[in-house]
């Protein structure tokens, strides 16, 4: 049988051509500049650089504006120019204790030494429409109080004394890097924090949802939020010594979760952590608690057989651009595939129908 | 190479640091201004590619792949010899470019003058933009105060 693979070019080409003019939209409204994407949608900027995987706010915008604001678009824009890029190297641990906070915030310690900073949050706004915004004007300047100068501590670092929270020890081993081999399972949890932190934000926040609904409970506080700018430092071979590289906007959660003791560990409280680019509250908090729901085993808790205790369910399903890939190829051309489908569709029928007329005729 | 403290190691990271940390549109107005161009051949021209950041578990623990950044880097020798390496934040190829003359430039004699009409506005504008953002995170500081209820005598 042939089929023609040849055609549609020119539908092709007209219908790239239609997607450009609908882009712009009406021609007499204002074209967006990258400039105002980045300015003005941050958050949307800083979701497609954390699920994108790739810290640069200018691109970020540019690839909004391309995917007309179709984020999972612009994250795959984003993904197919990251592995154009020669990787120059591996950062040194970034010092989120460092961070120059413009949030910091504690759900367990009221009186946290640096305080409770709450910063341009959405949080005890109304969430009712404002229609000033639809209107242009000034915005009043935001106030201003001496700055804190002195880093903020990790609030985690106060109970560590009591040795009743689970300490985080440093370790050199050099994680494993999800860009350069792929998943394999039972994985560890350096690769999936990596695997969380570009994960998308809605399938990240459903699974932490379900732990919070009773499918592997585990009882979260978010011991502290903070977001902010930290440096990042490499070492530069040329040079014999590192330098800041730039500097970037984290947002880091760190749950504290009641834990009543197993069999390998005592009472103690144990942790989540979140770490995601950019201003990105519920990603990161979403994180912390899938983190922390994945590792049942390490802490020898009893396998529930929640979704969110998977590690193969979870990471193998939190990457938007490999679920998109998969999902929307099935509208690609298959019509060899149908033809030969539909041929045993065909066949199949025939056959019952040849079974069925001899009973019939007996009958 | 006349003046010893532009010479230490920590010095020269602060100033690259700063030339990587620093955003073009702060940086390139100085520059442009300090209008002395040495020439120089490169010995790496400029190039665009992606630094894997880290972090670590629970801020403290094992180390783990975040994400990556851009960042464009390049390397250039003067013609008294003097190597300056340009390594910056960002795709801008100009920025760089400025970034590895100024870090060659503050090796020679012309530090004092670098240093003072670029490096140290640069420094000023970053540590004010930095304070400017500290101060309005003060002022959402929270300040609690509690309510006194019951028998008051």
């Amino acid at each position: 049988m042939y089929v023609a693979v040849k055609g549609g070019e020119t539908a092709i080409e007209n219908a790239h051509a239609w997607l450009a003019e609908e882009r712009r939209g009406a021609t007499d409204i204002d074209e967006l500049s990258i400039a105002q994407i980045r300015e003005q949608l941050g958050l949307a900027v800083n979701r497609v650089m954390a699920e994108g995987s790739l810290y640069d706010p200018d691109l970020a915008a540019l690839a909004i504006k391309q995917s007309r604001g179709d984020l999972i678009e612009a994250i795959f824009l984003i993904r197919a120019y990251r592995t154009t890029l020669p990787r120059f190297g591996y950062s040194k641990p970034v010092k989120t204790d460092e961070m120059a906070c413009d949030r910091r915030i504690s759900a367990t310690f009221k009186d946290a030494p640096g305080g409770q900073v709450l910063g341009p949050t959405f949080d005890y706004t109304h969430r009712l429409l404002d229609f000033k915004l639809a209107a242009e004007g000034e915005v009043p300047a935001a106030p201003t109080a001496q700055p804190r100068t002195e880093a903020t501590p990790h609030i985690t670092e106060f109970l560590k004394g009591e040795d009743i929270i689970q300490d985080e020890p440093a370790s050199d081993t050099t994680p494993g890097d999800l860009t350069r081999e792929p998943m394999e399972f039972p994985s560890n949890r350096p690769l999936r924090l990596q695997s969380l932190t570009r994960g998308d934000e809605g399938f990240v926040l459903g699974m932490a949802y379900s732990t919070q609904r009773g499918y592997a409970r585990n009882h979260a506080f978010v011991g502290e939020l903070r977001i902010g700018k930290v440096a990042v430092e490499m070492d530069i071979p040329e040079l014999g010594f590192a330098i800041d590289i730039g500097e970037i906007e984290l947002t880091e959660c760190e749950t504290v979760n009641q834990f009543k003791g197993s069999k390998t560990e005592p009472p103690q409280f144990t942790r989540g952590y979140g770490l995601v680019f950019g201003q990105s509250e519920r990603k990161s908090i979403a994180m912390a608690l899938v983190d922390r729901a994945l590792r049942w085993e390490e802490l020898g808790e009893d396998n529930l057989g929640a979704p969110a205790q998977d590690e193969e369910f979870v990471l193998s399903h939190a990457d938007n651009i490999q679920a998109t890939g998969f999902l929307e190829h099935i509208k690609l051309p298959h019509y060899v595939d149908f033809q030969s489908e539909l041929e045993l569709v065909r066949k199949l029928r025939r056959e019952a129908e040849e079974r069925m007329q001899p009973k019939e005729a007996a009958e | 190479m006349t003046d010893q403290t532009y010479n230490s190691k920590a010095t020269r990271q602060d100033w690259m640091g700063l030339l990587a940390r620093a955003p073009e549109s702060a940086l390139m107005p100085l520059w442009d201004k300090y209008e002395v161009r040495p020439n120089f051949e490169w010995l790496r021209s400029p190039e665009v590619g992606g630094v894997m950041v880290r972090g670590r578990t629970g801020g403290t623990g094992a180390r783990f792949n975040i994400g990556e950044m851009t960042v464009t880097r390049c390397s250039l020798v003067l013609q008294d010899g003097t190597v300056g390496h340009g390594y910056v934040q960002g795709r801008s190829k100009s920025k760089a470019q400025a970034a590895a003359l100024i870090d060659a430039l503050m090796q020679t004699s012309a530090a004092g003058a670098v240093h003072d009409q670029v490096i140290a506005p640069l420094e000023g504008q970053i540590q004010s933009a930095r304070t400017d953002r500290a101060s309005k995170a003060a002022a959402t500081k929270v300040e609690f105060f509690t309510m006194v209820r019951g028998e008051d005598t």
